[in-house]
């Protein structure tokens, strides 16, 4: 069920602040809201939560025969599927052009940006690999649920641990987490994605991480995925709004310090939840 | 004196086999040829008076379920039965009809026309589950408009229902508070929307931002801790 489009005194107020360069929740035009993680007992389980926007993300790992047509490289599978539980907006069952979009980005910044170095998931070649399994569930969706979702979903990768495997010649002997302590993935960078709203009235500075109303009054949006290394991994934008070339420069720039931020955030948050478990007894 | 304790729908209720008793919001009688008994239909905490005779389950939730007589703020979605009436999102499962002649003094050559996304305070005259619920804009009453009718500038925010009765309180703290520090129009609707207007625009956003704080379901934050709140964000 879509719900109405926002009434004439919000659609005029929203504009309103948001022309003034002030926004509805109190932030600046380019600050982001908090991250804030929740690990669960599992290793590879997060939640992510922006502000009312949550999502979780869960990593499990088995072993399957590779494709044929590469031997050497593990799986990688990404499962996201919107229902109604995000928002009164998303069907089950239907395929909206959210979800569409959603899917395509993910896939975009956590599989095919190379974050997890698929070689490195290859047990015998030819015959076992690791299929790694990231399946995304959306709780709330309050604006911006996909930087939320890759957010989520690259602290799950590498919060996940996967079983130790031996292998001797064409014997392979995976070793159970109470025997050995189970290894990292080798995750080669950590691709984190902040989208950018924009507005036809071209006094209207563009804002990052849009909450709901906002992202339903904006007639154009930008996502950037970047990495600590000031490496560009993806760039997509969609609606009509023309954006002049420094325009966009300055907001790969102001990207780049965010992610260093966010970087920062997460390595903090996994090494905190790191101290309280118990993973090998030395 | 009020007794307490938590039930689950579905949950019967005891001590409820008296002749004469009063069900509030949130309970439902069951009644077969074998039995009557009393269940609850959300959760929450049942409350009673101290004789027994009154039961009712306090809740909080954000989705609204339309009962009669109660003020509502609702989004005009549509014009419908051929111009005469609209259609208006009040946040239920149906969407709610207002008539054209529903408000203070209308007649078929002199009536209110309302756009397409205008902002109504109207008021539930017709409620049942499987029904559109109907409104109208004028007291029951008095026949005047006491407020009702369409909301005109401003800025509306979503809210919890355990929210608006809270503000629809006289004696909750915060629009008072708010209220002493700069002009406030304020009309709360109980299907979890406030309607806000005020002199400037930086003070609506602080006022939005104080509903969000204080609600049950968001901020939960206590009188001394809105004032804090305040504090840092209008210095």
């Amino acid at each position: 069920m879509r719900p109405p489009s926002p009434s004439i005194p919000e659609r005029e107020f929203a504009l309103s602040v948001l022309k003034q360069s002030l926004r509805l929740d109190g932030r600046t035009p380019l600050e982001m809201r908090m991250p804030a993680f929740r690990f669960g007992p599992e290793l590879g389980w997060v939640e992510c939560a922006l502000g009312k926007t949550r999502v979780v993300a869960h990593v499990d790992a088995k072993m399957v025969k590779p494709l044929p047509e590469r031997p050497f490289e593990g799986i990688i599978t990404i499962h996201s599927e919107l229902s109604p539980m995000a928002s009164t907006e998303y069907e089950a069952g239907r395929l909206s052009e959210e979800e569409v979009l959603l899917a395509r980005l993910l896939d975009k910044v956590l599989r095919r940006s190379d974050a997890v170095d698929k070689e490195s998931l290859c047990i015998l070649a030819g015959q076992r690999v690791w299929h790694l399994r990231l399946t995304l569930h959306f709780l709330a969706d309050a604006g911006n649920i996909l930087d939320c979702a890759c957010l989520a979903g690259i602290t799950a990768l590498k919060h996940f641990r996967r079983p130790d495997v031996e292998v001797i010649g064409d014997d392979v002997t995976v070793h159970p987490p109470s025997s050995r302590a189970p290894v990292p993935l080798s995750i080669n960078h950590t691709p984190l994605c902040l989208t950018f709203a924009f507005f036809i009235d071209p006094e209207t500075p563009p804002i990052l991480d849009p909450a709901q109303l906002e992202a339903t009054l904006s007639s154009g949006s930008m996502t950037l995925a970047m990495n600590a290394q000031r490496e560009l991994c993806v760039v997509q934008k969609a609606g009509g709004v023309p954006l002049p070339v420094d325009e966009i420069l300055r907001l790969v720039e102001v990207g780049v310090q965010k992610v260093k931020e966010l970087d920062v955030l997460v390595e903090a948050a996994l090494q905190e939840d790191w101290k309280g478990r118990r993973i090998e007894v030395r | 004196m009020l007794m307490s304790g938590l039930v689950l729908p579905g949950d019967v209720i005891p001590n409820t086999s008296k002749s004469s008793l009063k069900l509030g919001p949130g309970l439902l009688q069951l009644s077969s040829t074998s039995s009557k008994h009393v269940i609850s239909t959300r959760a929450g905490l049942l409350n009673q008076t101290a004789n027994g005779s009154s039961f009712w389950v306090e809740s909080n939730s954000r989705r609204y379920v339309p009962a009669p007589q109660e003020g509502v703020i609702g989004v005009v979605t549509a014009r419908a039965g051929g111009g005469e009436a609209y259609r208006v999102d009040i946040g239920s499962a149906h969407p709610a009809q207002l008539d054209g002649l529903a408000f203070e003094g209308a007649t078929k050559r002199n009536r209110p026309i309302l756009k397409v996304g205008s902002l109504v305070y109207a008021r539930v005259s017709l409620a049942h589950k499987d029904m559109e619920p109907e409104l109208e804009c004028f007291d029951a009453q008095t026949r005047k408009s006491e407020g009702f009718g369409e909301l005109k500038g401003g800025f509306m925010v979503k809210c919890s229902l355990g929210m608006c009765r809270l503000l629809l309180n006289a004696r909750h703290f915060l629009l008072p508070l708010l209220g002493s520090t700069f002009p406030l129009e304020v009309a709360v609707g109980t299907n979890g929307r406030v309607w806000i207007q005020s002199g400037e625009v930086k003070q609506i956003i602080i006022v939005a931002r104080c509903i969000e704080a204080a609600d049950p379901d968001g901020g939960r934050m206590d009188e001394n801790q809105i004032k804090t709140f305040l504090q840092k964000i209008d210095p």
